[in-house]
């Protein structure tokens, strides 16, 4: 693992390269600027098509007053809002503890921790689809493995882990969608770990610091800002997260489990309100739009530390 | 007598010692099994399933009462309807994948030389496009994505989808070239220029031969994104003939009594080759995964 890890860690020992000069000498001469802007048209026309104007598009479709009205008269969305923030605020903090946990304990040299490593990063190596679809099946209340379990060894009888209640329902997605993403944040913050230099640790050892005052004073102070960097970068997709919640719990039971990223998709293709559907979506924005401008400026100016 | 003393109280601490480092190997060794069986647990369903009888999945088995393999034999032969494009949808999903890996290298490289390298005037402006785009989840630009593709003509072509990939693939990719291209001494490039060499000969010959671990990282990661990626598929793509391999696979649950054995025997094989490229490359891919690998 650790050569894998230095390859993440380079990026951190960039900033004295960027003091370098990194731009051609005299600036463009002739016929370079219209290179320069040739070779740059092809992106910029992906931009324009495929994000500025669906994002216009979907502001023009959702600019309506009345269907926040409508939205927020339905309860089925106002229980999204609840879900979405109980899925944000828990499923990603518990994720991003464990990782940053775990990723201590993955600092262990003992010959079997590689190993495990390669394990344990599985389900963020297998596509998303068929682990969700298992996990579903597995929580069946009548014939899933889990149940199975339950029954053959400790004869209980388990509950339908879906379909009956909305809190286990709720429960079983952010647990798979922990599952799923654990590993890659794992990883993540083990490269981050990695990257600080041992001379630290061997001062605060000398200064007669102990396991848990080497966390607290070294460790995380200097993780602080790729942690917070992290669970904003999280939040942001576990509230574009649309499978963990569609393949799980598919929304249900009742519609009670569902988030706004899938109710926006329900709105649009199961009961033909695109229009609802990107209002769902855009009620949102509130949230969004204070992370990406952050995350924006954090990823532009620590660039090289993420 | 101090000497004493401090002896009486290494012999004391040390078999202390020695317990507290085996119990925290136990513990060790205890939170290793949780993790092997939180990981496991959903894989190994998965493959449980897959071997078994459509009778046997309907009973409280924990393991396989009569494994057997006919149910990847059926979907490879695809003896089951809604299995009877499946090499055709296997072959989509290569196609889209292919596509989207050759164009966002292209795309990306282009755009990050220019901004990078030469500098383009106000290339910021594209960089914080990209940027933008990056943190902007998917889903949420699905509805109006959809209408727009419609407005196109792409509706249920696969270019459709290639082209959505593309989008949310080449932002990853600017961000790593740019990252990844500071590395390379711009003497190169000045001295190719002094010898007259033209921008696009510059690119080709220097930048893209000195780029080939950020273009196989990217590459890597742009394949398992479009691979992976279920939600534009799926709205994207309805006929049978169009469909990919995971929208074929949600389809499944439609049915009264999914065939989980079939599903699950489709789910693995459709699993396999992205889990072999991503330990294939996992140094490589990790180069940039700090800022990605979680879209989709």
């Amino acid at each position: 693992m650790s050569s894998t890890t230095f390859e993440i860690v380079r990026p951190l020992r960039a900033p004295s390269l960027s003091l370098r000069r990194r731009s051609w000498r005299g600036g463009l001469q002739g016929s370079e600027f219209t290179w320069a802007v040739a070779f740059v048209v092809p992106y910029a026309a992906v931009f324009v098509a495929f994000v500025a104007y669906p994002v216009v598009y979907g502001l023009w479709m959702g600019h309506d007053p009345a269907l926040y009205d409508e939205l927020f008269s339905d309860p089925i969305y106002l229980r999204s809002v609840v879900n979405t923030v109980i899925y944000l605020g828990i499923g990603v903090n518990l994720k991003m503890f464990g990782a940053l946990l775990l990723s201590g304990f993955f600092m262990r040299r003992s010959w079997w921790t590689k190993g495990l490593l390669l394990i344990y990063v599985l389900p963020w190596a297998v596509p998303q689809l068929p682990t969700f679809i298992s996990i579903h099946w597995m929580l069946n209340g009548q014939w899933g493995l889990i149940n199975n379990v339950l029954w053959d060894v400790f004869h209980i009888d388990g509950p339908g882990w879906l379909d009956t209640s909305r809190w286990l329902a709720l429960s079983s997605v952010i647990a798979s969608h922990i599952w799923k993403w654990m590993p890659f944040w794992t990883v993540i913050l083990l490269a981050g770990r990695m990257a600080i230099p041992q001379d630290v640790y061997d001062a605060a050892a000398i200064d007669g610091a102990t396991g848990m005052q080497r966390f607290t004073y070294v460790t995380f102070p200097l993780l602080a800002n790729l942690y917070l960097i992290c669970t904003l970068l999280s939040t942001i997709f576990t509230l574009g997260d649309f499978n963990s919640v569609y393949f799980v719990s598919g929304g249900g039971p009742a519609l009670s489990t569902h988030v706004l990223a899938t109710l926006g998709i329900r709105d649009a293709f199961q009961i033909a309100r695109p229009d609802l559907g990107v209002a769902t979506v855009m009620s949102a924005l509130p949230l969004m739009i204070p992370l990406v401008i952050i995350l924006m400026r954090k990823l532009r100016t620590t660039e090289v530390q993420l | 007598m101090s000497a004493v003393t401090a002896e009486g109280r290494t012999a004391l601490r040390r078999p202390n010692y020695r317990m507290r480092r085996r119990l925290s190997e136990a513990m060790a060794v205890a939170l290793a099994l949780v993790l092997i069986v939180w990981t496991l647990t959903p894989i190994y369903n998965m493959v449980l399933v897959s071997l078994e009888s459509h009778g046997d999945v309907f009973t409280d088995n924990i393991w396989p009462a009569h494994p057997s393999f006919d149910s990847f034999w059926i979907v490879l032969s695809q003896g089951y309807w809604y299995l009877q494009y499946f090499w055709h949808q296997f072959g989509n999903s290569l196609y889209i994948g292919a596509a989207t890996t050759f164009i966002t290298l292209l795309v990306g490289s282009l755009a990050s030389f220019s901004i990078g390298r030469m500098r383009l005037k106000n290339g910021w402006v594209v960089s914080n496009a990209a940027l933008m785009t990056y943190v902007i989840p998917a889903s949420f630009l699905a509805i109006p994505f959809y209408s727009i593709m419609i407005k196109y003509g792409l509706a249920n072509n696969l270019w459709s989808v290639i082209f959505a990939e593309v989008t949310f693939a080449t932002p990853y990719a600017i961000f790593i070239f740019q990252q990844y291209a500071v590395s390379i001494p711009i003497e190169l490039d000045e001295a190719a220029r002094i010898d007259g060499a033209s921008p696009l000969q510059i690119y080709l010959r220097i930048y893209l031969p000195l780029m080939a671990p950020a273009l196989v990282a990217v590459g890597t990661y742009a394949l398992l994104l479009a691979w992976n990626e279920y939600l534009y598929q799926f709205m994207l793509l309805s006929s049978k003939r169009s469909m990919t391999v995971p929208v074929a696979l949600a389809q499944f649950l439609n049915s009264d009594e999914a065939p989980w054995n079939y599903m699950m025997a489709t789910a693995i094989i459709y699993a396999i080759p992205p889990v072999a490229i991503y330990y294939a490359f996992r140094r490589r891919m990790t180069a940039g995964l700090t800022m990605g690998g979680v879209k989709g």
